[in-house]
């Protein structure tokens, strides 16, 4: 009898530790050669294969038909009266969207003291800064004339000519600049204590560069307190920034005359809209590493996809309403334009993308997420986190060249058929996949000291016979 | 509406210009979409672009069935322009101050030079009056040989829309004042209206009283499109009267 209650305690601990990555540490020479090791193999055939088939992509669809576009104009691409808006502009707010949840996951999470965070603040906040660079090119493709861009910047000239504030795009620029300046430097803070234990440990081209990205940190206390200060600092600081930018994107409709875009509700509907997307992008790229890096199944564990899955759960949730309640509030307002798009958003030819986003947006995450068992598994997070991006980029193409194609003027209305657009649009895709696995081989993607750190905080306890968590307060 | 006796003018305006077409007598003999391309030099798009919804005319004739079938009638014929609305929704979207409001002519002008193409402003106008240039568009011969040397070649990436014959109006209001003189009612028209075989199209300055664009647009039976949207349009339509 005591034989078995001692057992089943021992197994009780062993299960903790197995589930939990804060409470299994290794030795910290131990994690640090672990997380060097993944960095450092050099790349197999197969990920030079993916790297050169994903760089010819990038040249071909973004760069070779950025060209084309550039010297043949907008009529290249699918646009015409009245959608003088396409598949740019949706690629654009999916990539804000997508790099909303690093910055969710890594300053929310931060601020919350959230645990879990720990091992994908690094993939999350790389996944803002690589986002948005997505967004940016495909904001740009989108002008007429993109080398005129620094018209739309308060810069100073002999003319006394300043961007027009009254317009939600110069905002749109403005907030973009500011969210990926900040979330650059905020990616780069947690950065310096990894390239600093990397230069430690390495040689050649390599300690030269993470000499220069450490900015010669030590590790002295006065070091810490520091980049402790200046972290606190930009995590409450961003978070702000995070909801404003997104706003001013859903301004860009919401401030228009348009039936379906007039609507006061599309600044929380496409914050939560953001984090939907963002959230679900993070899983995937989490199920990605760890399924092709080294020594990753010790840092990214089912605890992980478990408590990202709640938080889809609850996202899905949250945008279920907003997407009831902004449609909704259209109906009742009894419009006859609005009317009339509704009904063609449903019943239109496009209606199957209608369906389809609230399929994927809603009936699956809901039916996938709401079992602990299966929200640890990579495989079906990563899967609700691929259709919640289809659904996601669908809602942004119906709320775009779907909705400007009902308008006050019926002589106009015409069906848009992308052109251009499609290789450019996966051109970014190819670019953004490209920039993660070049950061796998140069930066460490997990933020070795901050999983140190946590380890160093928890604790397994005894209390007479029940073993107990317990964490102590840091900083 | 605002009548014209309530319509005070700032110190740097000039008048106040405006239009009446007449649904009724309108024939839709596209004589105006004509006159207005070869006026403003306005480029052709060739059949497929057009047949994309990408031509350029900055003044189209709109007509719809009514009814259902076999019961269908034809609407009348709706000449379509910019409406030079005293409210614009296209003005304050531009982010470059391309789409700007002139304070002389009251006229909602668009400086090509200034235009990035972004596209907002078409995209706010709820009345689908602005073309864009998606290409640079070859004119087939002789067709460049009689560009209108008053008015701007327009280049690919910008956008463009009527301006109710700017170029017109400095013109006669330049004679005037070397004559020392002010513009007299009918004195100058737009392109559309010279053009127009039945008289549809009347321009005029809507805040002189005595002109005949203010005498028929304060008739009673005129109709300002999408007023509803305090856009203030300053064209005024007739139909069924």
């Amino acid at each position: 009898m005591t034989d078995h209650k001692q057992h089943t305690e021992h197994s009780h601990e062993e299960h903790l530790r197995e589930k939990h990555l804060m409470l299994d540490p290794l030795p910290r020479g131990k994690m640090n050669e672990m997380v060097m090791e993944a960095m450092t193999t050099p790349p197999t055939w197969k990920w030079w294969l993916v790297f050169s088939l994903l760089a010819a992509f990038v040249a071909w669809g973004l760069f070779y038909k950025w060209g084309v576009l550039i010297a043949k104009g907008q009529g290249e691409a699918g646009v015409m009266r009245p959608d003088y808006w396409g598949i740019f502009l949706v690629n654009t707010v999916f990539w804000i969207g997508i790099s909303h949840a690093g910055t969710f996951i890594s300053a929310i999470l931060r601020v919350f003291k959230a645990e879990f965070r720990r091992p994908f603040t690094r993939a999350a906040e790389l996944m803002t800064t690589f986002g948005l660079v997505q967004a940016g090119f495909s904001i740009f493709m989108h002008m007429g004339r993109v080398w005129l861009f620094y018209w739309l910047m308060p810069y100073p000239n002999q003319r006394l000519l300043w961007p027009n504030l009254h317009s939600p795009l110069t905002w749109d620029l403005l907030a973009i600049t500011t969210y990926l300046l900040s979330s650059t430097m905020y990616l780069f803070l947690p950065l310096i204590p990894d390239v600093a234990m990397a230069r430690d440990r390495s040689t050649g081209w390599r300690k030269n560069l993470y000499k220069i990205l450490a900015l010669g940190f030590r590790g002295t206390e006065g070091e810490w307190t520091h980049l402790r200060n200046a972290m606190s600092i930009f995590a409450f600081a961003i978070i702000p920034v995070m909801f404003s930018v997104h706003t001013i994107v859903s301004w860009d409709f919401a401030a228009a005359t348009r039936p379906g875009w007039s609507s006061t509700i599309f600044g929380p509907y496409f914050i939560v809209g953001a984090l939907h997307s963002g959230m679900g992008a993070a899983v995937v790229v989490l199920a990605v590493i760890r399924g092709t890096m080294k020594h990753m199944n010790y840092f990214v564990r089912g605890e992980h996809f478990d408590a990202i899955g709640k938080l889809m759960l609850i996202i899905s949730m949250a945008w279920a309403y907003f997407f009831f309640n902004d449609y909704m509030v259209q109906w009742y307002g009894g419009d006859k334009w609005t009317q009339q798009l509704l009904h063609f958003h449903e019943a239109g030819p496009m209606g199957w993308m209608w369906f389809t986003m609230l399929i994927t947006n809603i009936a699956i995450p809901w039916a996938l997420l709401w079992n602990a068992k299966w929200r640890s598994n990579p495989w079906i997070v990563g899967f609700v986190g691929i259709a919640i991006n289809v659904g996601m980029w669908f809602e942004r193409y119906i709320i775009i060249p779907i909705s400007v194609t009902i308008n006050r003027m019926p002589f106009t209305w015409r069906m848009y058929t992308p052109g251009i657009e499609v290789p450019m649009g996966i051109g970014t895709v190819a670019l953004f996949i490209l920039l993660y696995m070049a950061a796998s081989k140069l930066i460490p993607l997990i933020p070795v000291w901050e999983v140190q750190e946590g380890q160093m905080a928890h604790e397994l306890k005894k209390f007479g016979r029940e073993t107990v968590v317990s964490v102590s307060e840091l900083e | 509406m605002i009548r014209p006796e309530e319509i005070k003018m700032s110190a740097e305006e000039t008048g106040k210009w405006g239009m009446v077409i007449n649904q009724d007598i309108c024939t839709g003999c596209q004589a105006c979409v004509a006159a207005c391309a070869m006026e403003n030099n306005i480029t052709f798009v060739g059949e497929v672009d057009a047949g994309y919804g990408r031509s350029m005319h900055w003044i189209r004739i709109e007509r719809f069935w009514e009814g259902e079938y076999p019961e269908v009638k034809m609407t009348p014929q709706q000449p379509m322009l910019c409406q030079q609305c005293g409210h614009a929704p296209c003005e304050p979207v531009c982010p470059a101050f391309a789409t700007v409001h002139s304070q002389a002519e009251q006229l909602n002008l668009q400086v090509y030079n200034r235009c990035v193409g972004t596209r907002y402003c078409a995209n706010n106008c709820p009345y689908q009056v602005r073309a864009f240039n998606w290409r640079d568009y070859q004119r087939p011969e002789p067709l460049p040989n009689q560009f209108n040397p008053d008015v701007t070649v327009r280049r690919m990436g910008v956008m463009e829309k009527c301006t109710f014959c700017i170029q017109r109006i400095h013109k006669a209001q330049d004679k005037a004042k070397s004559e020392g003189r002010e513009v007299v009612d009918g004195e100058f028209t737009t392109a559309c209206a010279q053009a127009c075989p039945a008289n549809a199209i009347v321009f005029g300055r809507v805040d002189n009283p005595e002109s005949l664009v203010s005498q028929l647009a304060h008739k009673g039976h005129g109709v300002k499109h999408l007023e509803e949207l305090g856009t203030l349009p300053n064209v005024t339509y007739f139909k069924g009267g």
